[in-house]
This record gives structure tokens, sequence and C-alpha cells, in this order.
């Protein structure tokens, strides 16, 4: 966790946009004035085709608490299949980052056409929830376990 | 070319724990087909580290480079040499003729294998790579149409399948390995060469291959 969480409790996180479907998504909820999560930080790439495992993992040793890849919904990638090769490192990635000891929850997968800015929200909100209770739930175990936490 | 696969995260770490600053180096050659021990992969794994470190509150400081090739001393040069020179301990993710090049080149400083290297096989389509060839050091291709029966029957076997065929796999794996005898009853059948298969093959003289002792290969006419 970062210091900044550990002080305020505001998770940050990294959403990889794809252009096409899920930024244009976020940009309507914006229009339609819908409120989501400022905690959440979006990158714009032309595709979730573009993310590979290393992006995300670099996303978390930056400081991220959470990453969201947001694509198109499958069938729907402006570049055909990008979308589904996002999903498969994403997972690949779930496992890496278990592996170095993040809970792999912190990272997830979202299909999200361009029109849904109403679904991008409410994403955007429930990710940053689960996101805060994971937070949550290590900083107490870590005070169970009798560890000094810095506040 | 040599496939070889990384090893868990954990036992690098608990060899990287040890120091303090850790080289992470990678090849450019056959483990990057693989997908094993390339720049990416060196990428990758620095950032695990970084993270497992950060989470376990461990002081572990990552440097990465990749070189062209391990197996060829002309490739680790001065900027290797310098990387080389600030770290602690090497993490090479060379196949085992990489790591050992890379301790003997530096025989001061920890050298840690990050792979576990496999064999010699081929890309079949993006991420599957399959053995192929066992090095066997008298290459008999010609008479089995290109499929080799040293490396890709189970049991090795020269002179037809044996009773675990069945559907063209092999009992040992029926999922994972084809006969080898089946392609090659295949592939002699297509080239129209099948009788030659009749021909009683003696017993192997393995003395050529691993089984006969550690192997070099010496060319006096280009030696300097």
């Amino acid at each position: 966790m970062s210091q900044v969480s550990e002080m305020t409790d505001e998770p940050n996180i990294i959403a990889f946009c794809c252009h096409y479907c899920a930024f244009t998504a976020a940009d309507l909820a914006g229009t339609m004035r819908q409120q989501y999560a400022p905690n959440i930080r979006i990158v714009r790439l032309p595709c979730t085709g573009k993310v590979d495992v290393n992006l995300i993992l670099r996303a978390f040793v930056e400081g991220a608490e959470g990453v969201m890849v947001a694509g198109c919904e499958i069938g729907s990638c402006h570049f055909i299949d990008g979308n589904v090769r996002a999903r498969k490192r994403v997972a690949h990635a779930k496992t890496l980052i278990q592996e170095a000891g993040l809970d792999p929850e912190r990272l997830e997968m979202f299909h999200i056409a361009a029109s849904q800015g109403p679904l991008f929200a409410r994403t955007a909100n429930e990710f940053t929830e689960r996101i805060k209770g994971l937070n949550a739930k290590e900083k107490a175990s870590a005070k169970s376990q009798g560890e000094v936490c810095a506040v | 070319m040599i496939v070889a696969e990384r090893k868990p995260l954990e036992e690098l770490y608990a060899h990287a724990k040890k120091h303090k600053k850790v080289l992470f180096l990678g090849c450019g050659t056959c483990v990057t087909v693989c997908m094993a021990g390339g720049e990416k992969e060196v990428g990758i794994l620095a950032s695990q580290m970084e993270i497992a470190a950060r989470e376990r509150g461990d002081d572990i400081a990552v440097t990465e480079h990749t070189i062209t090739r391990q197996c060829d001393s002309e490739f680790f040069d001065e900027a290797t040499a310098r990387k080389v020179e600030e770290a602690d301990a090497i993490i090479s993710l060379g196949c085992g003729v990489g790591v050992q090049f890379c301790a003997e080149r530096f025989p001061d400083k920890p050298v840690y294998p990050g792979l576990n290297t496999k064999f010699y096989g081929a890309t079949l389509e993006q991420g599957v790579w399959a053995e192929r060839c066992a090095g066997c050091g008298e290459c008999v291709l010609d008479k089995f149409g290109g499929v080799c029966p040293v490396a890709r029957c189970s049991k090795s076997l020269l002179n037809g399948p044996c009773g675990g065929s069945s559907e063209g796999r092999c009992e040992v794996d029926p999922d994972n390995v084809e006969c080898a005898w089946q392609l090659i009853h295949d592939r002699m059948e297509k080239l129209g060469r099948l009788d030659e298969l009749e021909e009683n093959q003696p017993m192997k003289d393995w003395s050529t291959s691993r089984d006969g002792g550690p192997r070099k290969v010496t060319r006096e006419d280009v030696r300097l």
C-alpha cells in the first residue's frame, strides 16, 4: 500500500481504457454527469490489446493499488481481437501479481461498450470499493499480527 | 532452439534476498523466442521482484540488462561488465549454457539460474514449443522420413512402435504426446519408402550422446 493511501484511505487506481469503447464510455459518463470515484486515473490506449503484462506490473510497482483494464465487448473490438488478447494477458498477470504477494482481485478486466457511460461509472465505483475493502482487510490483518502501521 | 521455462518467483526471491542489489540478465536468442528469458521477461521478473520486496519489507535493488546471447563471450561487453560490477549478484535468464558462461566470465559474482532449461525444440505456434531433438550425436533422420525416433518416441525405439501406440498417441501421455512411430510410418508411406522401415536398425551407439560424457567440437581449420 502506498504511504498516501495509508494516510487517507484513498487508493490509487489506474484504468487502462481503449479509445474506441471504454474511454468513450468514460467520456460519456462525464457528459452525463455520472459521478465516479476520483481515485480512477485513466490511461487511454488505442486498444486493450496494447496492454502487456509488464505494463500492468509497472503500474503496481509505481504505486497503483488497483488496475482496471477496460475494453470493448467481445466481438466489438475495433482491432478484431485485441480485447481477447488482453483478457488472456490480464488472467496471466493476475497469477504473476499473486506470485509477488498481491491479491489478484486488485487487477480486473472489464468490457464496456462506448454507449455505456453509466456502466463505466458504476464499474469504476465498484472497483474502487473493492480496492478500499482489500486495503482495509490487509491493514486490519497487519495490525492483528502486531505489526506497526504508519498512520 | 533451446526451450526453457522461468523458475517460480519464490525460488528466485530466496536467492535475491541474500543480496542488496541484483542484476537480472536476459538473453536475446533462444529464450527470447520461447518467451522465458528475453528483455520482456526480464522486465516482468524485475517488476515482480520489486513488488514482492515491497510487500515483504525487504530492501532489494533491482537492475535489468539483456544481451544478444549469453553463450558467446563476445556479447559480455563493457556495458554488461559495468552493470555486473554495480550489482552484488546476477540472476541469469539464459539457458543452462548462458548461466555457466556468465559465471565463468564473472567468477567473483554469485550467478543464479532464472530458468529451468528443458529441451531442443521448435515453435509449433505462438505459445507452444515442443521437443524435437535429443542431441544424440549421430543423426539418423534420413532413415525415418525426418521424424526422430530418439527424441520423439518416449522409449527412443528404432525398429517400430511398441504396444502402447493407440490412435496415433503414445500411452505415456496420450493427451500431449503423439506416437512418433505412427508419424514415421505415415511420413514414409507418403514418400513411398515404407519398405525401408523393414531394415533392422542395430543397437544405437550412445557413446556419441551425453551418455559418453561431456562433448566438445573442435574445428582446427577455423581456429585463430
